[in-house]
């Protein structure tokens, strides 16, 4: 349970995963924020205006996953560091994710990183696909990696300037 | 030595720096003390992006945000003088006020004084809760974001409130190793975003836990932590030990209300806003109609409403003192819509509550 | 490790100039302007006093002046609160037992 651990559970996660139908079509974003906190900075970052709040600042976000294209703009925007866009029609074996990343040390394009899930357990190892920085996310990186396929809805963080062991 | 001032204001962070800006930009001559070399408050520590509306300061580093409110005292040519390392240290009769310099003990004068000293680290009672190594939460801030010291190798976290949670993540940052996060609630305290943004970091949140004791003869060598149960008694033969050589309290904070109660202003306790704070009208003036109040000594709150709460504080007092003003009334009319809409909704309930309870009983005193 | 942060992904720390200043007679380094607490703990003493009654062992709590713990001798000056006291070259530190000793 998300409020007892900082684990969202299976049961809280299911209405935030896209649809099978538009996981296929290519990368869409997941915004893992499902408390009514004040916050809005994701509603201004998507250029396409795919994530709303009904009730005003308060509301959670809600993503339109036939509007979102997975441009990954609004991963960085996320104070909460909540938003993950994931791509299952990378590969037919892998899949990637994008993750916002402030810690040290940042690892380079190509590196093979430890792929940590929502409880930190190391799960895979992941290959780092681009490291983007810019001005707008304000020292907030944002980081994809490749994984496989059955890990997209697992792996949520990476360290890097690990060893990392084979699963 | 006596200083003039038409408003007044003790203390330089979100708050106070807000009410000062607006007051000064209003035209009234300001006064304001802060005992830091530096202007910006707790905001001078805070690495993180804030939350809030994106129409203030929604996204932007609390360090961003404190170099944005000195940046902008500064550009105020006149009506503003800013005198650092400086306390004030007590009120007098009526419209004086003590303050220490670091050359000397000096007297102030002024028509409307804004108390924006904000809030001090609660601590909790546990065996050996006085060993070197057992620091606030915002001494651990002040240690490792200002002055780029970490606090120690392995740190436990007592407290799963934003500020536990928000410095366990920059603990990790600095690159602590953070052993996990304890919480005697049975639920963790603050935004759940920034919980799952240390666990799956690899912090365990320890929820329905306690601290027993810090052990150690000269430092802090580990903790004895056991479970609690749903009346927040210790469960007997659940103690187990963590190897730690710090443990940091995010224990909660309570407002710094002594000059309030110097100016007799009424109190009350609200648990909600942290324990007792000072009756206000909904302007942010106290029963001493001299007195307003802004920030967390107003009610724990958060830093975006503290710059709300401020530039409210800031164009009443200017309003009190040269009559009604279409340009305060808008800050006003802002600020007060962006309060609404910022405490609107579940995670808003306590302090919506508490807010109430602080402005309606002035209407009875 | 070295408590000092190298590298922060968020922060870039201005020191002030190297400075030495002895601590119990031993000669350490810190940074001038970084609070006298500061440069102890990151040489690695967090011991700073003992406690008056009880003579308990003392480092600083709150690091920003309020709650007394981290009070110390500086210069021959007892009860001088390291935590907010800049450091500057050749200051002499002494941990002090209880409210200190004032010579006449």
């Amino acid at each position: 349970m998300l409020n007892k651990d900082g684990i969202i559970s299976l049961a809280e996660l299911a209405p935030l995963i896209p649809s099978e139908s538009r996981l296929k079509k290519g990368p869409v974003a997941m915004a893992e924020c499902i408390q009514d906190i004040p916050c809005d900075p994701c509603v201004l970052a998507c250029p396409r205006h795919a994530i709303t709040m009904k009730a005003g600042i308060t509301d959670q976000p809600h993503l339109d996953q036939a509007v979102c294209n997975g441009c990954t703009l609004c991963v960085a925007s996320c104070p909460g560091l909540a938003i993950f866009v994931v791509n299952m029609a990378h590969a037919p074996r892998s899949a990637t994710v994008t993750l916002p990343y402030e810690m040290l040390p940042v690892p380079k394009e190509g590196e093979v990183v430890a792929a940590l899930d929502r409880s930190g357990k190391t799960v895979c190892e992941a290959k780092v696909l681009k490291v983007m920085k810019s001005k707008v996310y304000d020292r907030t990186l944002t980081i994809t990696i490749e994984i496989p396929k059955d890990l997209a809805m697992s792996v949520r963080a990476i360290r890097a300037g690990v060893k990392v062991g084979r699963k | 030595m006596s200083r003039k001032s038409e408003v007044f204001v003790v203390g330089g962070g979100p708050a106070g720096l807000s009410a000062a800006i607006v007051a000064a930009k209003l035209g009234a001559r300001v006064l304001l003390v802060d005992d830091n070399p530096m202007l910006g408050g707790q905001l001078v520590k805070q690495t993180h992006r804030f939350f809030g509306s994106s129409a203030r300061d929604a996204g932007i580093r609390g360090i961003s945000i404190a170099e944005k409110l000195r940046m902008e005292a500064q550009a105020i040519k006149k009506n503003l003088v800013v005198q650092l390392n400086t306390s004030a240290v007590g009120f007098y009769g009526e419209g004086e006020a003590g303050i220490l310099t670091p050359e000397r003990y000096e007297k102030v004068t002024y028509e409307r004084v804004i108390v924006g000293t904000g809030a001090v680290e609660n601590s909790l009672n546990f065996e050996n809760n006085d060993l070197p190594g057992i620091y606030g939460a915002g001494a651990v801030q002040t240690l490792m974001n200002v002055h780029g010291i970490r606090p120690g190798k392995r740190i436990l976290m007592v407290g799963s409130g934003n500020i536990g949670l928000i410095v366990s993540y920059q603990l990790l940052q600095a690159g602590v190793e953070v052993v996990g996060v304890v919480e005697a609630m049975p639920t963790i305290g603050g935004y759940l975003v920034h919980a799952s943004k240390i666990r799956r970091l690899g912090i365990p949140i320890m929820t329905g836990h306690t601290i027993v004791s810090a052990n150690g003869d000269l430092g802090v060598t580990g903790a004895t932590l056991c479970q609690l149960d749903e009346k927040y008694q210790r469960v007997p033969n659940t103690e187990f030990e963590i190897i730690c050589d710090c443990i940091c309290l995010a224990v909660g904070l309570s407002p710094l209300i002594e000059l309030f109660q110097q100016a007799s202003c009424k109190m009350v306790f609200v648990p909600e806003l942290g324990g007792l704070v000072p009756l206000q009208d909904g302007n942010m003036r106290t029963s001493n109609p001299r007195v307003y109040v802004a920030g967390d000594a107003s009610g724990i709150e958060e830093a975006t409403t503290a710059i709300l709460g401020g530039r409210i504080a800031g164009a009443r007092a200017f309003e009190s003192l040269h009559g009604p003003s279409s340009d305060a009334q808008k800050i006003v009319d802002d600020a007060a819509g962006e309060l609404k809409s910022l405490r609107s909704g579940s995670t808003g309930n306590r302090i919506r509550w508490g807010r109430e309870r602080v402005t309606q009983e002035i209407a009875s005193c | 490790m070295n408590l000092r942060i190298e590298e922060h992904p968020i922060l870039v720390f201005k020191k002030g100039r190297k400075v030495s200043f002895t601590f119990g007679g031993k000669k350490l380094e810190g940074f001038e302007g970084e609070p006298i607490a500061a440069a102890l703990h990151a040489a690695g003493i967090r011991l700073l006093r003992h406690s008056p009654h009880k003579d308990r062992p003392r480092g600083f709590f709150c690091a920003i002046g309020r709650c007394s713990s981290c009070m110390m001798e500086v210069n021959g000056a007892v009860n001088t609160m390291t935590c907010i006291t800049p450091l500057a070259d050749g200051m002499t530190v002494n941990m002090q037992k209880g409210h200190g000793v004032i010579e006449p």
